[in-house]
């Protein structure tokens, strides 16, 4: 057999892999016929049309083109599948415009001969070309603008759609009208902020410094009526919603804002949004708010995200708490943060912990300790404490290898590798520390000494 | 010239158009409702305004008794006011819309090469012959709308400057006569199933005169013409005139846009408008399919009844013995003509009587004569290396070591080396078509819209689809468009030394055969039929073409030939195991009384 005869089955391999990728047959079972057969039935026992099998090659043939990058290929392909707007099949004939629009977007956006005027003209007939894909051409027009600086074109053109009106067309689309209003909102809510900045630079006494914030507070009521509406519809808004309180509470707004944010982060219509509730606790920590409600608030993103770096703050307002609950679940909070792989180097976290951990079981309260241990017995030693990590951490980073170790005196005992190995380093000022540690351990190690390795 | 109906009618028509506008142009009052001056005449002779429809009280006393007297006219006015509102053009017939792509079909064999007989004579006679069968002309009563063509016919021969059109029309084999005399009776409309009110509603209409009557014809026993009958139609005079072009060629040349088809509408005059119900009719939305125009074809040929076409011979074209030849040149295969030669002689396949067409002898059937030759040459692979995936690798193991030991000789043919060079050339020839399909342009400048309200509807977004179509024209920049080659019944040129690719013509089958006695025989012994078993009469099991039921070799070389004809392998498929079945049958029968051997022995 010569690799000749190799190519040749390879050649028939290749060819089942497509055929076993085909929707129609299973692995180990497959029909060539079945295809054209279903095909057949489909269209109704006639023949397809060669109109409509040219133009669905054509249409791979642009997306193998955009996929490597190909735009001058996908512009010459693009030029002949233009003519499914006139597909005499009413059904593909809608849907064309939308994929015209998605295609040629795609290659005038990357394409070296393109330029923003070739763009605007595309953008300009596309968005005329049935009634449905007005608005969502109109935005990401817009959006297209906005991303080449051309931010008063794009104002101009968020204007034009806002304004577009098209019967039950347009009522079907009022989250489209919304977005188009909230972007423009963004806009105003940009000059706006670019016109802050300058006057933080100018003299407060000075005559401009009074007409022009007074100008900037017309300009942020207007601003709030073009998000509002968006922010009344379920969805994720994040910038929206921050420039909107950013505006609102620098015309000292609070309650609008703290409306705004409240009902952004606890609406059950809502999706469930972390930044929702990083926002609220920003605000109301700017509010000076009471230690209790920032911890509600906190409580909430610690049950979606437990490894925020906020929940090192949620912690030390627990620990300020003084109910015994709070207290536990300061703990368990920074059990939770380290279970995740990026914390794990996290120095605060592990002072943090080993700081609790000792007041804890200072405290009597064993049970906790145990409680969140056992969970983690199986995997943390491997996950945080094992020899590599002793040696790499002290090689990176002595206080936090002195820390972890710590912690694991206490969790594992003192056998244990890891925490022998940090004892076991000769370091001029961490001596201390570590005698302490050791004196630590020896009172609050939750293990018998010598049962672990 | 073709039938020259078309020219003939329209000659008339711009005739009686200049009368009526003469006497329109005398009256040059303004309107009394919107001040236009643009006058039409109703069939009462009075006039109306064509911008808003107000009838005057003054009525035209025709001079010319020769307009007034001739209905014609009437029709015409009348034709006028009713089709002002949407279009106006000629008044034109179904069938002469046929006419007019026959025509340009036939110029454009001509200019491919093929002998003006075909157009003058064959293609002219053939549609003669199809408009009296089918009873539209050239006949006692045709069948026709608001019967007028006949009419046009009659009174145009007795004009005098269509003296030569008359030579044409008195045509020896058509019974010259009765047809073409004045027909006082009024002619039958298309009988029509179902016979329904001539709907005026908007969306039934047509730019053709009977476009809605033809749509709805339906006649026992009538074949109705359409686009892909009018390539059968000039196939069969291909046919006729044993001309060098096969149907896979036709087809090749259609699909090449070498001959008007897809759109062939396009070629219509300005003034012949095309819209509603003639979309059914005219339009057409794929390329012709090789079995579809081949059954049509025979159906047309039946429907003509068509007397025994000219003997294709052995010095003809379409003979097996040439058309292989043809083939062995463009599959870049060696000498192997002997062994074809062979083959069709041992088929019988090569005999004028299995060969000629005889649409009433042998109905429903005639010789795919391309997909044969090239179902010949599968057949001597199939001798020569058995194509088991194994025989012809050893083969080419064995012709490799030869060559390298005598390079200075002859070289002896390597099916691994020929498979690699035509694997490659016909991956990126597929690839190059398959990316000009895609590229095909299906919509031309003249939409055609099926109601008038969609008119204005289909012309925006025909100049939408120009724009935008424009500005991406732009992006693609100055590339080259490959220069459209000249057309040729070859696809690869394998000679040529700038192609890169190896030409195999020259090698020798010397290790493939040995003397026995005087003769030579393929050291092969051993053959596998592509048919379980042969069945009693001809039957469809063999259609079925399993791909993985073959071995490799042979999938891959019924896929590129049948690459090269553009038909479907299991049409190939199917040819090989005719032919094999001709070959081998007294054999497998006979040896199926002895035992149950899978492989049939050879000599």
């Amino acid at each position: 057999m010569s690799d000749f005869d190799e190519e040749l089955t390879k050649l028939a391999l290749a060819e089942d892999g497509k055929r076993e990728t085909s929707v129609f047959s299973n692995p180990g079972m497959h029909f060539p016929w079945l295809q054209e057969r279903i095909e057949t039935v489909v269209t109704g026992g006639k023949k397809k049309r060669d109109f409509a099998q040219t133009t669905s090659a054509c249409l791979s043939f642009i997306q193998e083109a955009l996929l490597k990058h190909q735009w001058q290929q996908a512009a010459e392909y693009m030029h002949s599948y233009l003519q499914t707007l006139e597909d005499s099949d009413t059904y593909k004939r809608q849907n064309a415009p939308e994929v015209i629009w998605k295609l040629g977007s795609e290659i005038l956006f990357y394409h070296p001969k393109s330029n923003v005027e070739t763009f605007n003209n595309f953008a300009d007939r596309m968005k005329n070309i049935g009634v449905l894909n007005y608005l969502k051409i109109s935005l990401q027009h817009a959006l297209y603008l906005i991303h080449h600086g051309k931010l008063e074109d794009a104002n101009r053109n968020l204007s034009d759609a806002e304004t577009w009106r098209y019967g039950e067309k347009s009522s079907s689309q009022e989250v489209l009208i919304n977005l188009v209003q909230a972007y423009k909102g963004l806009l105003q809510y940009h000059t706006w902020s670019k016109k802050k900045t300058e006057l933080s630079e100018i003299d407060k006494d000075d005559y401009a410094y009074t007409s022009e914030t007074g100008n900037s507070g017309n300009q942020s009521c207007r601003t709030s009526t073009s998000i509002c509406a968006l922010l009344k519809t379920p969805g994720v808004w994040d910038p929206f919603v921050k420039s909107y309180v950013e505006m609102l509470e620098f015309c000292e707004d609070r309650d609008g804002a703290r409306e705004i944010l409240t009902n952004y982060a606890y609406d059950e219509k809502f999706p469930s949004n972390p930044n929702a509730h990083i926002y609220l606790y920003e605000f109301l920590k700017r509010e000076k708010a009471p230690r209790a409600k920032l911890i509600s608030v906190l409580k909430i993103l610690h049950e979606i995200v437990p490894s925020h770096p906020l929940m090192l703050e949620f912690h030390t307002l627990l620990r300020k708490s003084d109910t015994e609950e709070h207290q536990k679940l300061g703990l368990s909070v920074l059990f939770e943060f380290l279970d995740f792989a990026g914390c794990t180097k996290n120095i605060t976290a592990w002072k943090y912990l080993a700081k609790c951990l000792k007041q804890t079981l200072m405290e009597g309260h064993l049970v906790w300790v145990e409680e969140e241990w056992m969970s983690r017995r199986s995997w943390w030693p491997t996950f945080h404490f094992s020899f590599f990590w002793a040696k790499s951490d002290w090689k990176a980073d002595a206080d936090l290898a002195c820390e972890k170790a710590f912690v694991v005196g206490i969790l594992l005992g003192k056998g244990c590798r890891y925490f022998r190995y940090i004892v076991k380093q000769d370091h001029e000022t961490l001596k201390k520390k570590i005698k302490r540690m050791k004196k630590c351990v020896k009172k609050y190690s939750i293990v018998n000494p010598g049962v672990c390795t | 010239m073709l039938p020259l109906m078309l020219g003939r009618v329209r000659k008339a028509r711009t005739w009686d158009l200049g009368c009526l506008q003469e006497i329109l142009k005398s009256f040059t009052e303004r309107c009394s409702q919107c001040a236009a001056v643009s006058w039409g005449l109703t069939d009462e002779g009075k006039y109306y305004c064509t911008s808003c429809h107000n009838v005057t009280d003054r009525s035209e006393e025709v001079v010319s008794t020769a307009v007034i007297t001739n209905t014609k006219i009437n029709s015409i006015s009348r034709g006028l006011r009713k089709r002002s509102k949407h279009e106006k053009g000629w008044d034109w017939y179904v069938c002469e819309g046929f006419q007019c792509i026959l025509y340009h079909q036939a110029e454009a064999l001509k200019t491919l090469g093929v002998g003006a007989e075909l157009k003058n004579e064959v293609l002219h006679n053939l549609w003669k012959r199809y408009l009296q069968k089918s009873k539209q002309a050239y006949c006692k009563n045709p069948v026709r709308t608001r019967g007028r063509k006949a009419k046009v016919l009659g009174d145009n021969l007795q004009s005098s400057d269509c003296a030569s059109e008359l030579e044409l029309l008195s045509d020896t084999t058509l019974e010259s006569g009765a047809e073409f005399q004045s027909d006082p009776q009024i002619p039958k409309p298309f009988p029509l199933v179902k016979a329904s009110p001539k709907s005026e509603a908007a969306d039934v209409c047509s730019g053709s005169v009977d476009g809605v009557e033809y749509s709805e014809w339906k006649e026992k026993g009538v074949l109705k013409m359409t686009v892909p009958r009018t390539l059968a139609l000039c196939y069969l005079s291909l046919l006729w005139q044993r001309e060098t072009i096969t149907l896979s060629d036709l087809l090749r040349f259609v699909e090449e846009d070498r001959i008007p088809y897809v759109n062939a509408f396009q070629l219509f005059p300005e003034e012949m408008k095309v819209y509603g119900r003639d979309k059914g009719i005219f339009a057409v939305e794929s390329w012709p399919d090789y079995e579809d125009i081949y059954k049509n074809m025979i159906e047309v040929a039946i429907f003509l009844d068509l007397p025994r076409f000219p003997d294709v011979t052995e010095d003809c074209y379409l003979h097996p013995n040439i058309l292989c030849m043809k083939y062995l040149l463009e599959l870049n295969l060696p000498e192997m003509h002997s062994l074809t030669c062979q083959v069709v002689k041992m088929t019988g396949i090569g005999e004028v009587d299995f060969l000629t067409f005889d649409p009433i002898a042998k109905k429903k059937r005639t010789v795919k004569y391309d997909v044969q030759a090239v179902a010949v040459i599968v057949v001597v692979l199939k001798l020569l290396f058995l194509l088991d995936d194994k025989l012809e690798w050893s083969y080419s193991s064995l012709a490799e070591a030869y060559n390298e030991e005598h390079r200075e000789d002859e070289p002896q043919f390597d099916f691994r080396k020929w498979y690699q060079v035509m694997k490659k050339t016909f991956d990126e020839k597929r690839q190059k078509w398959e990316e000009a399909r895609a590229k095909y342009s299906w919509k031309t400048k003249r939409p055609i819209y099926r109601s008038h309200i969609d008119k204005s509807v289909m012309y925006k977004r025909r100049e939408m689809v120009e724009h935008l179509q424009k500005q991406f024209s732009a992006l693609v920049g100055s590339t080259p468009v490959a220069e459209k080659k000249d057309p040729s019944s070859f696809q690869f040129n394998w000679t040529e030394g700038d192609t890169g690719s190896p030409c195999f013509h020259g090698h020798s089958l010397q290790g493939l055969l040995r003397t026995k006695g005087q003769s030579l025989i393929t050291k092969n012994s051993l053959y596998w039929l592509s048919t379980q078993k042969f069945c009693k009469s001809y039957c469809k099991h063999v259609t079925t073409y399993e791909e993985s039921n073959f071995s490799l070799s042979y999938q891959f070389i019924l896929s590129i030939f049948s690459f090269l004809l553009r038909i479907k392998t299991s049409i190939l498929h199917e040819e090989v195991s005719l032919i094999e079945k001709k070959l081998f049958e007294k054999k497998y029968n006979e040896s199926k009384k002895r035992s149950r051997p899978k492989k049939v022995r050879r000599h």
